[in-house]
């Protein structure tokens, strides 16, 4: 079933067709992240695609996968271009190797799963986190709800991980 | 000129040199043309067919690209008198131009037409923002940009720095080494009276200005602006009766990518470009490699483009592009100079034809607005690089354009002089 909401002034659109999205923020929703795993290879895959990006085998299923990860790179925001975002700058958009596969199928693939920088019950982290944030820091998924199935998954500071002493972040 | 030995080819060696770029123009680079974009593509082409010396019914192709934000080719057809016997309007920003100059070789050599205009007519400052503000960026979110757009990572700025961050800590490339590329284009830009801006900036300017998103400060971005380009391509024999000297198209690569383009970050490095890959097909292609090349078009929508681009093709080793860009070797009187015309950070924003113009007219040794002209009418190069100045590079036999789409796609070509 389709889905239309608005998110932070934004509109948001899932049509029929597009089951691969809407099945994929239907788990969001459940806050249970899951990705296609291909039937044949066996290999998980994000975003959600039609067709194996490895196997190109049409056949998947939904697995539940753990959102934890590392922080592979960012960027901070100062000047938003969507007008639902300027009152939140700056804001970090995360791009966040998964634990699950990292690596595989080769060294330099990972499941980099992309996100805003949130506190735990979803609203954009305010200044102080933004500046705690680099390259490495350990984050884990939380989500903003948006409507009946439909929740954007996120990122916030994973105060149970042990983080490296000092994360990378732009020189100052 | 003498070549290098041949290497290897992807394509059959006798379409190298075997067509040539005879006519190139642009109109006025504007914030606020007040004409259209069929105006602004009609004067552009108009412009390039009578730089080649040829007439609109010499023209049998045209080819464009866009985004929903232009005139289609047969409305500019219509107004120039063109009967074209192959058109195609392709959607496209960054890295068409080559693309579209390596398809307009394939329709010659396929014999669907003789003479091909590529032209790019866009109102990015007054109409359809480049940047992405105004109507584009209050847009339905749906589809593939769930996972983009809906994270407030839209702009093209947005969405490169990733790369551009990851490349920082991958390698120590530091902000102001990057900022020199502003700083070395606006000095070629001040030498440009065609630049939208000619005011020479300090790398501490660069570095001191705003921050749009890190790593990028206003002034690592490129300027929004009003403008038509056009590109006028046709055999190397056709080229002979042609007004300016020839300049002969050596080898191309077009669009090529990275895996999983669909979401290129999904494969590492980040920090490495689609011009990692393209290298592999534009140099055997040319039959030269990057030692070869006097002279760069090196993509700069932001100042990093420019830098990964002439890493990943071989210009520096891997990781040394921060040092490359910043040690004079992209000024005029450099080894390499990079961007004559100032680029998209000062020129104007074309999505690639006005780097490719630039070169075009480096190789027929016409590249100056300033020095004098002599009794045969040709301008009598100084090669006096300061402020106002010479803009012509002095020894300029092959030079390389490297389009950028985005990190993951990417188009190049080389050109040479006869």
């Amino acid at each position: 079933m389709s889905i239309q909401a608005t998110y932070l002034g934004m509109p948001l659109d899932i049509n029929d067709l597009d089951v691969e999205n809407l099945a994929y923020f239907k788990h969001c929703a459940a806050h249970d992240f899951h990705l296609q795993k291909c039937s044949a290879c066996g290999l998980l895959r994000y975003p959600p695609t039609t067709a194996c990006p490895w196997c190109a085998s049409p056949k998947s299923e939904w697995m539940a996968v753990e959102g934890r990860g590392a922080v592979h790179s960012y960027t901070e925001v100062h000047h938003a271009i969507q007008p639902a975002f300027r009152q939140h700058t700056p804001y970090l958009v995360l791009l966040v190797d998964l634990d699950t596969q990292k690596g595989k199928p080769t060294e330099h693939e990972a499941l980099r799963v992309v996100g805003n920088l949130v506190t735990p019950d979803g609203t954009l982290a305010p200044p102080d986190q933004v500046r705690k944030v680099g390259i490495g820091t350990r984050v884990r998924m939380v989500y903003a709800d948006v409507t009946e199935g439909l929740s954007l998954p996120h990122w916030t500071i994973d105060e149970s991980a042990p983080q490296p002493a000092k994360p990378w972040r732009y020189p100052e | 000129m003498a070549m290098p030995a041949e290497t290897d080819t992807t394509i059959p060696k006798y379409l190298r040199d075997k067509y040539a770029i005879v006519g190139v123009g642009e109109t006025t680079y504007t914030r606020g043309s007040g004409i259209t974009t069929r105006a602004l593509g009609t004067w552009a082409v108009r412009n390039a067919i009578e730089d080649a010396g040829l007439k609109p019914a010499d023209i049998d192709g045209m080819l464009s690209y866009q985004s929903g934000d232009s005139t289609f080719s047969t409305f500019i057809a219509g107004d120039l008198g063109i009967r074209p016997n192959f058109y195609m309007d392709v959607f496209g920003g960054g890295s068409s131009t080559e693309a579209l100059i390596g398809i307009a070789i394939g329709l010659m050599e396929a014999g669907m037409c003789k003479a091909v205009a590529i032209f790019r007519a866009m109102n990015g400052f007054s109409q359809v923002r480049i940047g992405g503000t105004g109507a584009r960026s209050v847009a339905p979110v749906s589809g593939d940009a769930l996972h983009g757009r809906a994270y407030g990572w839209q702009s093209a700025g947005q969405m490169f720095s990733p790369t551009f961050m990851r490349h920082m800590h991958d390698y120590g490339t530091r902000p102001e080494q990057v900022a020199a590329v502003k700083a070395i284009h606006s000095e070629h830009a001040s030498n440009n009276p065609k630049a939208f801006y000619k005011k020479r900036f300090t790398v501490d300017e660069v570095v001191s200005s705003r921050f749009i998103c890190k790593p990028l400060h206003l002034l690592d971005c490129c300027v929004e602006t009003d403008n038509g380009t056009a590109i006028v391509v046709t055999s190397a024999e056709r080229a002979r009766d042609c007004r300016h000297p020839r300049v002969l198209i050596r080898g191309v690569v077009g669009r090529c990518n990275k895996p999983r383009t669909d979401m290129h970050y999904q494969h590492g490095p980040i920090s490495t470009v689609a011009g990692h890959y393209a290298r592999d097909i534009l140099w055997p292609n040319s039959g030269v490699g990057p030692e070869d090349i006097d002279v760069t078009g090196s993509y700069d929508a932001f100042t990093f483009t420019t830098m990964l681009q002439l890493e990943d093709y071989g210009f520096c080793k891997k990781g040394e592009g921060g040092a490359y860009v910043s040690d004079g070797t992209i000024r005029l009187g450099g080894r390499r100079p990079n961007n004559t015309s100032g680029g998209h950070l000062c020129e104007g924003y074309t999505h690639g034809q006005n780097m490719v113009i630039e070169n075009v007219r480096q190789l027929r040794h016409d590249a100056d607005d300033s020095c004098p002209v002599g009794p045969d009418g040709k301008r009598r190069h100084t090669y006096d690089y300061r402020e106002g100045g010479c803009r012509q590079v002095k020894r300029c036999e092959l030079t390389a354009n490297l389009g950028w789409a985005n990190p993951g796609t990417g188009s190049a070509m080389v050109m040479r002089n006869d």
